[in-house]
């Protein structure tokens, strides 16, 4: 089954996530991940939602997410046109012994060190789905202990905006 | 492409992002497509209720269905004074049912009215059933007051929650100033694009909230335009394919009648010279007298429907959505068939079947242009042949009509009532139906020639609809004989609405076709479960205790009440029924429990191993 990543412009109205959640979840679709916030346009907010799906399948749901009333323009953001970044908090064992390897990690995938206590630091990284993989497996080794992960957050390449004509039409 | 691709563009609702097809594609426009007479009100200060039921006349509403209780009380004060028709009803299931069959009649948007809880709760079936069939709804709750919501007050239910699922929109109200364009919305949400079922939850402080009232709002709905316009390269590509078919089909369902389409789909079937099927909500679409006509698909469709989809080289699909009682096994549906496949839902393009041509719009307005597109290439080309087509179907036509055998018990046999009263009522009565054995009966023996004449519940397949389906029908059709052909299992979930149509003057005609049983599950049982009869007997019918006895029940509702049990009495107690105008009728036509509906396609197997009769299957083919 193939990952695809979908851009959802919402009316930011109460409700609207719970509509498009369970839109996915009564077709049986699991959400990879999702990302909800608000745009450069007052009153509309942005749902970046990352599903596996058939390509089929796919359409019907994204014909259904967009006879949803509040639902406004989805754009589907493949891979090659688009920037896609990830956020990570991870919680990592590091003691006097071991912080200096962990600095070095954190250092080696330009990620940051965003609190540190006498046993553990918070790392903070943002980046592509695999780099943020690869981050974790160096990581896991001194003891992950928590880890706290945003939705995949997609922009298109270029200059366009993706409320340009959606908003012009109404 | 810089940022991505859009999902198809050409099949989806005018959603912005297909602006690109803007150029051949017509959208409604929102912001002036507030329903009603059109009149200005100047500001005005009044309360949340009065501006409910302010809007509802402003929105050219004349009758609801409805029952008050705690948190819509304030809107049942203005109420007192509207000239809307407010009919009470005896459980807000009948009031959605009611409000679904006025707007099946009359085309107009229904409005049924509840309390918040249990009140809001009760409607769900109806609304999960208008959802199901496109019916235009506006069901109005109240909600406890915003400041306990979400603390399980009293009666508190999240209706606008439960109903997400089930309706086109919802909405919760918490302030006064809202209320009008909401409702303004709600209406237009409800009666245009593909219609459905609006919720309006208006929470108790909202409607004893001050507001000033104007009129029209102005409706904000950026989300929402319906296309209606087809796109002329596809309506050019469906002529295409008509004209070059030897073996089409017209595939007529449901939305040909909410878009008022059939004089444009008489016109389109006379052109082409196709065979025409009309679906379980299409009945009446098209005349079932006109010779082109070849019967109901489905489950229980006529030999002729059902083959002529099996055998077609082209469905003309419009308004109709593939249903899995049309299709049966999907995988062998029309499996020789190029798919040309108009509606107004997008979504629907594709759903089951996959579309060679998709069209997205109205009926209405692709129909006619389809026609234009198909005279055009037969001026050039010549008119089709469908020669050996037609003379396929038309044997299929008489050698497997629609019929029925004597019951052997010698009880009487329910399809031939049925007819009886079509015959004896005419084309120009409304009949209502159940769900089960009699309404496919209603489907089958009943002559069809105008829309909006038969009622189901297709989709749902919503046991009780038919009683208050009805009473809503003959409040939108008062000049018209309405029928509610009901079974006894049904019956018995609706029958309070009686007392509502007693009491308001709402004279339907109530045939219960009584077999004693929930017929079609028996049915079922007898063909499928080695005759185990679990828990399907009644005990209403011939030598039973007759509980409930339906003619006392009848007569206890003010009703007209009689019994029919002999074949003599039928054209006699149908002919007194239909004289009677002053009050309900009930007739209890207590038939043979051993009667089964025929053809069938058993469930699970193609549509070519269509039964005529108990394991009897049509020779496709003659041996010459």
């Amino acid at each position: 089954m193939a990952r695809h990543t979908l851009s959802v412009l919402v009316e930011d109205k109460p409700g609207v996530l719970t509509r498009v959640a369970g839109l996915f979840a009564r077709r049986a679709f699991n959400i990879h991940s999702l990302a909800v916030g608000p745009t450069e346009v007052e009153g509309i907010s942005r749902i970046t939602v990352v599903v596996d799906a058939e390509g089929d399948l796919l359409e019907q749901v994204t014909k259904q997410l967009n006879k949803l009333i509040n639902v406004i323009k989805i754009v589907e953001l493949l891979p090659e046109n688009s920037v896609r970044r990830d956020h990570i908090l991870v919680k990592v064992r590091a003691d006097a012994a071991t912080r200096i390897q962990v600095t070095q990690a954190v250092e080696l995938f330009r990620a940051s060190i965003v609190d540190v206590s006498t046993d553990a630091v918070v790392v903070e990284a943002t980046g592509t789905t695999e780099k943020l993989e690869a981050l974790l497996t160096v990581l896991e080794p001194f003891g992950v202990r928590e880890i706290v992960q945003s939705g995949t957050l997609a922009i298109g390449r270029g200059s366009r905006s993706m409320s340009d004509r959606a908003l012009r039409a109404s | 492409m810089s940022k991505g691709t859009p999902i198809s563009p050409s099949l989806m609702a005018s959603k912005p992002s297909a602006a690109k097809a803007a150029d051949s594609v017509d959208t409604v426009d929102s912001a002036s497509a507030v329903l009603g007479p059109n009149r200005v009100v100047e500001p005005t200060e009044m309360t949340g209720s009065e501006a409910i039921v302010r809007s509802l006349e402003e929105l050219g509403v004349d009758d609801v269905f409805g029952l008050p209780g705690g948190a819509i009380l304030p809107t049942y004060d203005p109420l007192m004074a509207s000239k809307i028709n407010h009919v009470l009803v005896r459980h807000e299931q009948g009031a959605g049912h009611a409000a679904q069959g006025y707007a099946m009649v009359t085309g107009r948007v229904g409005v049924c009215i509840a309390t918040s809880g249990p009140g809001a709760t009760n409607l769900v079936t109806a609304i999960a059933d208008a959802h199901m069939d496109s019916v235009p709804l506006v069901a109005i709750t109240g909600q406890v007051a915003s400041s306990v919501i979400g603390t399980d007050a009293f009666q508190e239910a999240d209706i606008v929650g439960i109903t997400m699922p089930i309706t086109k929109h919802s909405f919760l109200v918490t302030r006064a100033e809202d209320i009008p364009r909401t409702l303004a919305e709600a209406f237009h949400l409800a009666s245009t694009g593909r219609p459905g079922p609006v919720l309006v939850d208006v929470t108790k402080d909202a409607q004893q909230g001050k507001m000033t009232f104007s009129w029209p709002p102005k409706i904000d709905l950026p989300g929402y335009r319906p296309v209606t316009r087809g796109h002329s390269k596809q309506v050019r590509e469906a002529a295409k394919l008509i004209a070059a078919s030897s073996k089409p089909v017209l595939y007529v369902g449901g939305g040909v009648v909410k878009a008022d389409a059939s004089a444009e789909l008489l016109a389109l079937a006379e052109v082409t010279g196709a065979p025409v099927v009309t679906t379980l909500t299409a009945r009446g679409a098209f005349p079932d007298s006109h010779p082109q006509h070849v019967g109901m698909p489905g489950m229980h469709g006529s030999v002729s429907a059902v083959t002529a989809l099996q055998q077609a080289d082209l469905l003309i699909t419009l308004g109709a959505r593939f249903d899995d009682r049309v299709t049966g096994v999907l995988s062998s549906f029309a499996p020789t068939a190029k798919v040309i496949h108009a509606d107004i839902d997008p979504a629907e393009i594709s759903k089951n079947r996959t579309a060679d041509v998709p069209i997205v719009g109205s009926v209405k307005e692709i129909i006619p242009e389809l026609t234009e597109a198909i005279r055009a290439l037969q001026e050039k080309e010549g008119g089709p042949d469908l020669d050996a087509w037609w003379t396929f179907l038309s044997r299929l036509r008489d050698d497997y009509p629609l019929g029925w055998t004597e019951p052997e018990d010698g009880l009487l046999a329910p399809q031939r009532i049925i007819k009886r009263i079509g015959e004896l009522t005419g084309p120009e009565g409304v009949y209502v139906a159940g769900v089960g054995q009699h309404q496919m009966w209603a489907a089958q023996f009943i002559d069809y020639e105008r829309p909006r004449a038969w009622l189901n519940s297709a989709g749902l397949g919503t046991m009780g609809y038919s009683v208050p389906a009805a009473m809503g029908a003959k409040v939108g059709n008062p000049d018209r004989v309405v029928w509610a052909i009901d079974g006894d299992g049904c019956f018995q979930m609706t029958n309070q609405e009686l007392a509502t149509c007693t009491l308001n003057k709402i004279p339907i005609k109530v045939a219960v076709i009584n077999n004693s049983s929930l017929g079609m599950v028996r049915q079922w049982q007898t063909l499928f479960y080695d005759g185990r009869y679990s828990n399907t007997d009644l005990h209403t019918g011939a030598e039973t205790v007759r509980v409930p006895d339906f003619v006392k029940l009848g007569e206890a509702y003010g009703c007209a009440s009689f019994r029919v049990e002999r074949e003599d009495e039928i054209d006699e107690v149908i002919a007194k029924a239909l004289e009677i105008n002053d009050r309900p009728v009930v007739i209890d036509f207590v038939v043979s429990p051993n009667a089964m509906v025929w053809p069938m396609v058993p469930s699970g197997v193609s549509n070519d191993l269509i039964q005529v009769a108990r394991n009897s299957t049509p020779v496709w083919e003659e041996e010459d």
